[in-house]
């Protein structure tokens, strides 16, 4: 155990890791002193003809320790002394006067793909496990351990950047085709003999091709103009994406091209400087947090109920609207036969249109074969009778109307298999209102899908009063199994995307009525990082969409005999969109609405919305873009306040992936630790000073908070 | 100030496309600057040893553009071997940057006889050879928000209301008025003609100049910044102007300055060396001035420059008889003549770079040999010749015919 050290008779030594008590060899204390005392030993070892890194473990070598760099809240020089020391057994591997090659026979990313690359030669195994690339990137870091310095130099700029700003990870064949490893082998066994036939063959091979006199790197040095175009362009088509908000990109971009300009050791220590100023950023904070530790979570079915893993093997939608041909086609996708029904058959077969469409596009773009393309279209069955006898389950997407679903749920429910569930596609009905129409309303339960949704990853799953935790289990399957991301709430109207969201919609209006200029009320969403402006967003949803779900919730208070049963006062909405659908400016769909569209597809801001300027209040853009993040982050932390939500991790991805809340921030809730707790309590309450208590924070809600973080770090 | 900064002389190579098949091509850089250090020698016969200082501009000091040229074309053109010199870059305020500190020089009375201009050989070392962190530095160029200065131009345009309409029609004018001043002979006294080592001549007069541009042949180009703009640059802009709901790229090759090879001299001193050596003043220099602005929008300096210069000299534009704003681009004119309330008829009265081109390290010294033209031509008194600038800066210098 640890790291193995055999040498063979022609004076070969194999040194495989496999590290103590753990499944996976990791970037820990253990690997720096196993590395220390193999580099120490190589170094000294006599009659050596070459080396051979391998493991003995499922994967080559699974990286960093995150928890470790989530707990780092500073990077002081020590931080980074230590850092230098543990790069520099990578360059001294590189250095070795005899040729090293590295076997990858798993996941070699992030540190583990930079062990490989201070090999002289990089053997992989064709195996889809073996996956090479430095991810760092998405976790708001840069590859720090040589990764950003010795890619660029091993590849060139122009191919280095994609891999290194986008971190995605490749597979065997595609990372030989790019030159990120040198030789691919069929199986396991082949991979050391491969390696040490190549030391034969190479024996002079112990120079890395950026420590020879001379070296250009590929495609040209920083000052070829070909290379010279890249490097100005880069920066700007970074920016167009990220908006500035995500240094990790820019420090890598700036650490890669400036590695072209200076001495390779010292490229290597600039790399260790720029790392030290991601570690501690609440960015890397954010990303390490939400996008690995909360992704992790969901799929690892963290918030599932416990029992035994389902799968749905036949399910029928109800409704061909654009929401349920889109759920046929998240079907069909994932190999789930599917009977589409609608009230025609017309309108069922305009249903799988939809997904003829796109496997028709998909084709054309070589991402699908004909015959892959025609298997799926069969699992799509139009039909205009319940003929959907057994379905593990049943999605009925028909019109959001409650009178229409209170009947279709009985009459279908029927058609279930014993151990079907029953779904209802809705984004704002309550579920356990919708659940007394259903026969056993244990088996029923609320499945928000979003729409495009083959393009939307989440799916909300809401609990209704009875639903049980065993169709709960279901659902969190069958979410998973075609390819979705569950995020779990409790009822409540609006559940919790539908709620938060239409604040960001409500917050950008009440800016209207402040008077700002609504140019610069898109532009703040555009600073913040949010994908589209709260204007142009409320265009496509349809202004009079948002009336008839009012007028619902309207009707719902009266049945209920309450008043005002929706937790949300948007007022800014309810003041401007009826008047707006009046003048016929519902929308996009409806010819326009707070934009006027031209017959090219371009748009420009209504010049007539001056006339909803209630106040004449100077609104700076900083204000501006706090309202809309502020906004949304508040009424998530009361949805998890009141219980709607049920952990930080779904409320972060939640936010993210449904309603679009910044990627950097790490989400709604992530985004409040990032500012910090009191300052963002602070902010908070000047802007319900400024607007009123939509922005008001309940200090107990801050206080959960403050004790789930002391919770995780004890 | 100590002493009066007179103009000696200023003269020009005439200008010719900076591209491979223009004119002047097939002359080396070094070559435009001794054309010009001859015949200022010559047409004066004067003795060289009293110049304290050779001051050119040049935005692309690299290359065959390097090396301290003025200093090696003083010595290849057999000035004097006291005579120092220097290449100044302040971007496409060099030329008449060199010209403002000649003037400084002479008015301190720490030198009395200094020559400015520039050269630029666009079509042999080409705009950005020089490369830098500007754009070229990744964590610089995010930083600092760069962007190329068209987009600044369209910028201008898009908050002034400057319609693709205005930009062209002023560009139309621009063609207009240089082909008939130089079709009149009015740039004779300061173009010199380059010629060759046999003395056959390469180019004589001024040949960018398209006397056919209406508005219809200017309405059909192309936006030259719309690529860039999409590619990010207009949202990088934007987001330091977020009341611009989006920026209308209305200029083209047309409206913009031309890319040309050129060079240009001017030379400064003050009363005491002139009488020396029997030369007499054109002109002299009544203000100077710099100054820099936001840089993004990058090309809004020449207003402030102006300002501060007549404040300087304590003038009013009324003052002053022709105004020279550099045609970087159609919006800059005229955003420079709407900030100073400047009359059509006071304004870039025999054309501009748009017409003429724009060779970058040059026109500043091409500026002041046309107001001095102008001026004696027109027996008026006073010229204000301003210039946009990279990074956001703005100069300016006022000129008065004694």
């Amino acid at each position: 155990m640890g790291f193995d050290w055999d040498k063979d008779a022609s004076g070969i030594v194999t040194i495989t890791m496999d590290m103590d008590g753990q499944s996976a060899n990791t970037m820990s204390e253990q690997y720096n002193r196993l590395m220390t005392e193999t580099v120490a030993r190589l170094e000294a070892e006599e009659g050596m003809t070459g080396v051979v890194i391998a493991s003995a473990k499922k994967t080559f070598f699974a990286g960093g320790d995150l928890n470790g760099l989530l707990a780092q809240e500073v990077a002081d020089l020590e931080y980074f002394t230590g850092l230098e020391d543990k790069k520099d057994l990578l360059r001294r591997i590189e250095k070795l006067p005899v040729p090293v090659v590295a076997c990858i026979n798993g996941a070699a990313l992030g540190g583990g793909y930079e062990i490989c690359l201070a090999a002289n030669h990089r053997v992989i195994l064709d195996s889809p496990g073996a996956i090479t690339g430095l991810p760092e990137v998405t976790l708001g870091l840069l590859p720090g351990a040589g990764g950003v310095v010795r890619l660029t130099a091993l590849l060139g700029l122009e191919k280095a950047l994609p891999l290194l700003m986008e971190g995605k990870p490749q597979s065997p064949k595609k990372a030989l085709a790019l030159g990120m490893v040198d030789e691919m082998v069929a199986t396991r066994e082949d991979l050391i003999p491969a390696a040490k036939a190549w030391i034969k063959a190479n024996p002079d091979a112990a120079q890395q091709p950026w420590d020879k006199k001379g070296f250009v790197h590929p495609g040209g040095d920083a000052n070829h103009p070909r290379v010279r175009q890249i490097i100005a362009t880069a920066p700007t088509l970074l920016i167009k994406k990220t908006r500035g908000l995500m240094p990790a990109p820019e420090r890598i971009l700036d650490v890669a091209v400036n590695s072209m300009r200076m001495r390779f050791d010292g490229a290597l220590r600039n790399e260790s400087r720029q790392f030290c100023t991601l570690v501690p950023s609440k960015e890397a904070k954010a990303q390490i947090t939400t996008m690995f530790f909360g992704m992790q979570a969901i799929r690892g079915s963290k918030f599932r109920p416990a029992g035994d893993p389902w799968k749905a093997n036949c399910s029928a939608v109800l409704g061909a609207g654009m929401m349920g041909a889109g759920i046929a086609w998240a079907h069909a996708a994932r190999g789930l036969p599917v009977v589409l029904k609608d009230t025609a058959m017309e309108g069922a077969l305009k249903g799988k249109a939809y997904s003829e469409a796109l496997v028709a596009r998909q084709v054309k773009q070589g991402r699908m074969d004909e015959a892959k393309g025609a298997s799926l279209l069969g699992l799509i069955k139009p039909a205009d009778t319940d003929d959907f006898e057994g379905a593990d389950i049943i999605v009925e997407a028909v019109f959001e109307d409650i009178a229409l679903k209170e009947k279709v749920i009985p009459e279908t429910f029927a058609r279930l298999s014993e151990t079907g569930i029953y779904g209802s596609n809705t984004s704002t009905l309550p579920i356990s209102i919708l659940a007394e129409s259903c026969p056993d309303p244990s088996r029923f339960i609320g499945i928000h899908f979003f729409s495009p949704v083959d393009k939307m990853q989440v799916v909300e799953l809401i609990l209704g009063e009875k639903t049980s935790q065993d169709t709960l289990r279901k659902a969190y399957d069958y979410v998973k199994q075609i390819g979705k991301l569950p995020i779990v709430v409790n009822d409540s109207r609006g559940f919790f995307t539908s709620r938060v969201f239409g604040t960001y919609l409500n917050e950008g209006m009440e800016l209207i009525r402040d008077g700002m200029n609504p140019v610069m009320i898109e532009r703040a969403a555009w600073k913040i990082g949010m994908p589209v402006g709260p204007l142009q967003v409320q265009d496509e949803v349809s202004m009079v969409l948002a009336e008839r779900v009012r007028e619902t919730h309207k009707a719902l208070d009266a049945r209920l005999g309450i008043e005002d049963g929706f937790p949300v006062k948007n007022e800014g909405s309810a003041a401007i969109a009826p008047k707006m659908v009046a003048m016929g400016r519902g929308g996009r769909h409806y010819g326009g609405g707070f934009y006027d569209y031209a017959p090219d597809g371009s748009r420009s801001l209504w010049p007539g919305l001056g006339q909803f300027a209630e106040r004449n209040r100077e609104i700076s853009m900083e204000e501006a873009q706090d309202r809309m993040l502020y906004r949304q982050a508040i009424e998530t932390l009361r949805c998890l306040d009141e219980g709607v939500l049920r952990s930080e991790p779904e409320a972060n991805i939640g936010s993210i992936m449904a309603i679009g809340f910044p990627a950097h921030t790490g989400g709604a809730i992530q985004f409040i630790r990032g500012v910090g707790l009191d300052a963002f309590a602070a902010r908070a309450a000047e802007l319900a000073e400024l607007c009123g208590p939509r922005f008001a924070v309940s200090a107990s809600a801050l206080d959960k908070l403050r004790a789930a973080a002391s919770a995780r770090a004890a | 100030m100590a002493e009066a900064a007179y103009i000696y002389d200023a003269i020009r190579t005439p200008r010719s496309k900076g591209k491979a098949d223009g004119a002047l091509n097939e002359v080396k850089p070094i070559d435009l600057v001794t054309t010009l250090l001859t015949e200022m020698q010559s047409r004066h016969d004067f003795d060289t040893a009293r110049v304290d200082d050779v001051m050119l501009g040049c935005v692309s000091p690299v290359l065959e553009q390097g090396n301290v040229l003025p200093k090696i074309a003083l010595q290849k053109a057999g000035w004097d071997e006291t005579v120092p010199g220097a290449q100044v870059n302040r971007f496409c305020a060099s030329g008449l940057d060199t010209f403002n500190t000649a003037a400084a020089k002479v008015a301190s009375g720490w030198e009395d006889l200094v020559c400015a201009g520039g050269y630029e050989s666009m079509s042999r070392v080409p705009m950005g050879a020089t490369g830098g962190p500007m754009a070229e530095d990744p964590e610089t160029n995010i930083v600092t928000g760069f962007v190329p200065q068209g987009i600044g131009a369209d910028l201008i345009a898009t908050i002034e209301g400057f319609s693709r309409d205005d930009v062209d029609a002023f560009a139309v004018r621009s063609q207009k008025a240089a082909a008939h001043a130089r079709d009149s002979g009015w740039f004779d006294r300061s173009v010199v003609p380059v010629k060759d080592m046999n003395g056959f001549t390469i180019l004589e007069r001024d040949d960018f100049i398209r006397p056919g541009a209406d508005m219809q042949s200017m309405g059909s180009l192309k936006p030259s910044f719309a690529a860039h703009g999409a590619m990010g640059y207009d949202a990088i802009a934007l987001a330091k102007y977020p009341q611009v709901e989006k920026i209308h790229h209305v200029h083209t090759p047309g409206n913009s300055s031309g890319i040309v090879d050129g060079a240009s001299l001017v030379m400064v001193g003050n009363a005491q060396v002139g009488k020396d050596l029997g030369l007499t003043p054109r002109g002299r220099v009544l203000a100077i001035a710099l100054t820099a602005c936001e840089p993004t929008i990058m090309l809004t300096g020449p207003g402030p420059a102006s300002k501060k210069a007549l404040a300087k000299a304590g003038l009013t534009l009324d003052d002053i008889d022709l105004v020279e704003i550099n045609e970087a681009f159609a919006s800059v004119a005229l955003r420079l003549q709407r900030d100073l309330d400047v009359p059509d008829e006071k304004l870039n009265v025999v054309g501009g770079a748009i017409a003429m081109g724009h060779p970058l390290g040059a026109t500043g010294g091409c500026l002041v040999s046309t107001m001095l033209d102008e001026l004696e031509r027109r027996n008026l008194k006073r010229a204000l010749i301003c210039m946009c600038v990279g990074g956001g800066m703005g100069i300016a210098s006022i000129i008065e015919r004694v």
